[in-house]
C-alpha cells in the first residue's frame, strides 16, 4: 500500500510537472467552454430556461460539466504518443506499480481539471454569474469525481489502440450526444417528452442538474443527492473497469 | 568449475493469434546465460529475437514454458525480476521535453531508490556514461550517441545483475556504434553485469560477443563462441561470420543488415 501511494505520487510529479511546463494545454481544454460563456451565455439572458436561478446559474454548471467531459475524456491522448515513444515499455520494465501508471495520472488530470473549473467559474463571476460557495464546491467534486472516471475509461481504451486517429472519433462519437443528451447547454426541462425520457439514461444528466442545483443553494431538493450518488457510482464502476483494462493492456 | 547459470530458460514458448490463424514467433527455446558474459542473440528479422527478448523481461507472457532470470521466476516472480533486470528497447523511450535528469531521477524512484540516492547514481552514471555536460539539457536535444547512451544509463540506474539490449546500435553512425560497443565492453568489465543483446548486425555480433545464439524460425539454431560457430559450420576459424550464418541458417541476412562500419 505505501509502495502504491510513493508510485503514485512519483507519476503524478512527473506529469504534473509537464503539464505545468506546458501550460498551452491548460489553456486548450478551457477554450470551449470559455467560447459558449462569451458568446452564448449572454443570448439565454431573457430566455425563460424553466429553472430556479438565473441564465448564469443555469449555463455554468452545464459547462463545468462540459470542461470535464471534453478534457478527461480526451486524456488517453497522451499515452497514445507515449506508447510510440517507447515511454510507457520503459516504465513497464521497472517494478513500479502498474496501478499507480494509472492513478498518477489520474490524478494528475483531476488537478488539472480543478484549475480549469476555477478559471471558469471566475470568469463566469466576471460575466455576473452569482452562487453560493458551498454551491460551486460541490459543483467543483462532482466535476472532480466526473473526471477521474472518465480519465480511467480514456486511459484504459488508449492502451488498446496504437493511433490517435483511431482514438479520437470513438471519443467525439461518444461525447457530442452525451453533451447534447445531458442538458448542458440548455435544461431538459425545456425539452419534449421523448427527449427528456432518453436523456434519463444520461447519467451525467444528474450530475448537471445536481451541479445546478447547488449553484442556487439548493441542497435539498434531491438533485444533489441523487447527482452525488451518480458520481460515486460512476467513479467506482469506471476506475475499477478502468483499472482491469489497463492491466489486461499489458501494463 | 562452472558457476550456475544467471538466466536459464526451458521449452520458452510463444505463440500470437492472428487474423490468419496462429502464428508460432518462439518454438520452445531452451537457452542458458552465464554470469558475466556478453551474449549476442543473432537471427534474422522475424526469427522471434524481440519476442524471446520482451519475454525475458517480462514485457510479454509466455504461452509455454519456464523461465528463470536473475535468481527468480519470470512468470511467478515478475517484481522481482523487474527489479533485477535493466532493458533498453531498439527505439529508446525518453520523453523529448524531459530534461535528462529529470528522466534518470523519474526512473530511479521507479526502481524505488531515495531521491538522495537517485542523484548520486545520476552523477555516477553522467561520469561514466559521458553525460555530464548533458544532464540539464531536454532528451530532444541529444544526438543519436548520446540518446542510446542515455537509454543505458536509465537501464543502468538500478545496478541490475543483467542487462537486455534489443539491437543497441540501429541507426547509429559508425564513430558511434564504435564507441557504443566500446561502452558495453567497460559496463561488463567494470560492473561485472551480464549483457544479453540482441543484433541483426554480423560484425556487431563477432566483435562483442563471447558467446552468440543463432536464432531462425523460433528455435535456437545454433550456438558457442565466434570461433566455434565460425570452425563448425563455416568451415574454419578463419571464415566470415556472414558464411557461417549463411551456412547454419541457409540464407543471408538482407542486404542493409550490413551496415558499414569503421573500424
Amino acid at each position: 500500500m505505501s509502495t502504491l501511494l510513493s508510485d503514485t505520487g512519483v507519476v503524478f510529479g512527473r506529469y504534473l510537472r509537464q503539464t505545468l511546463r506546458s501550460r498551452i494545454s491548460l489553456i486548450f481544454g478551457l477554450m470551449q467552454p470559455m467560447l459558449f460563456l462569451a458568446f452564448f451565455g449572454p443570448l439565454l439572458q431573457d430566455v425563460p430556461l424553466g429553472g430556479e436561478g438565473d441564465a448564469w446559474q443555469t449555463l455554468v454548471p452545464g459547462l463545468l460539466i462540459q470542461l470535464g467531459l471534453f478534457s478527461s475524456a480526451f486524456a488517453g491522448f497522451g499515452i497514445i504518443m507515449e506508447k510510440q515513444l517507447g515511454i510507457i515499455e520503459r516504465m513497464r520494465v521497472t517494478p513500479v506499480s502498474r496501478l499507480a501508471l494509472l492513478l498518477g495520472r489520474v490524478l494528475r488530470d483531476a488537478v488539472q481539471l480543478l484549475t480549469q473549473s476555477l478559471l471558469l467559474v471566475l470568469f463566469g463571476v466576471a460575466f455576473g454569474l452569482r452562487a453560493p460557495v458551498l454551491g460551486v464546491v460541490i459543483g467543483f467534486a462532482f466535476v472532480s469525481l466526473l473526471g477521474v472516471s472518465l480519465a480511467s475509461l480514456s486511459y484504459a481504451f488508449a492502451m488498446r489502440v496504437d493511433t490517435p486517429q483511431e482514438f479520437a472519433p470513438v471519443i467525439n462519437s461518444v461525447n457530442l450526444p452525451a453533451m447534447l443528451l445531458s442538458g448542458i447547454l440548455l435544461p431538459m426541462a425545456l425539452a419534449p417528452t421523448w427527449l427528456d425520457v432518453l436523456s434519463h439514461f444520461v447519467p451525467f444528466r444528474y450530475l448537471v442538474e445536481g451541479t445546478r442545483a447547488a449553484f442556487v443553494g439548493d441542497y435539498t431538493d434531491g438533485s444533489v443527492g441523487i447527482g452525488a450518488l451518480v458520481a460515486l457510482a460512476l467513479a467506482a464502476v469506471s476506475v475499477s473497469f478502468g483499472t482491469r483494462l489497463f492491466r489486461r493492456a499489458g501494463a | 568449475m562452472a558457476t550456475p547459470p544467471i538466466l536459464t530458460t526451458h521449452d520458452l514458448a510463444r505463440t500470437f493469434e492472428t487474423k490468419r490463424g496462429t502464428v508460432e514467433a518462439v518454438r520452445g527455446v531452451d537457452i542458458a546465460v552465464q554470469p558475466g558474459e556478453i551474449l549476442g542473440f543473432l537471427g534474422p528479422n522475424g526469427a522471434g529475437k524481440s519476442t524471446t527478448l520482451r519475454m525475458l523481461t517480462t514485457l510479454l507472457a509466455p504461452s509455454r514454458g519456464t523461465a528463470t532470470v536473475a535468481g527468480h521466476d519470470l512468470v511467478r516472480e515478475p517484481a522481482l525480476v523487474r527489479q533485477r533486470i535493466g532493458y533498453v528497447a531498439q527505439s529508446g523511450g525518453v520523453a523529448p521535453d524531459e530534461p535528462v535528469r529529470r528522466e534518470l531521477l523519474f526512473q530511479g524512484r521507479c526502481y524505488r531508490l531515495s531521491t538522495a540516492e537517485a542523484a548520486e547514481r545520476i552523477e555516477e552514471l553522467a561520469r561514466d556514461l559521458d553525460l555530464e555536460g548533458l544532464l540539464d539539457r531536454k532528451c530532444a536535444e541529444l544526438s543519436g550517441g548520446q540518446r542510446r547512451r542515455l537509454d543505458i544509463a536509465l537501464a543502468l540506474i538500478h545496478r541490475p545483475e543483467i542487462l537486455f539490449l534489443d539491437e543497441p546500435t540501429t541507426g547509429l553512425d559508425p564513430g558511434s556504434r564504435a564507441d557504443l560497443w566500446e561502452l558495453i565492453r567497460r559496463i561488463r568489465a567494470e560492473r561485472n553485469t551480464t549483457v544479453f543483446l540482441t543484433t541483426h548486425y554480423l560484425d556487431e555480433a563477432d566483435e562483442l560477443s563471447d558467446r552468440l545464439i543463432i536464432v531462425d524460425g523460433g528455435r535456437v539454431v545454433a550456438e558457442g563462441t565466434p570461433e566455434h560457430l565460425k570452425t563448425e559450420y563455416g568451415g574454419s576459424p578463419q571464415a566470415t561470420l556472414q558464411d557461417t550464418f549463411i551456412a547454419i541458417t541457409g540464407r543471408g541476412p538482407k542486404k542493409d543488415d550490413l551496415a558499414p562500419v569503421a573500424l
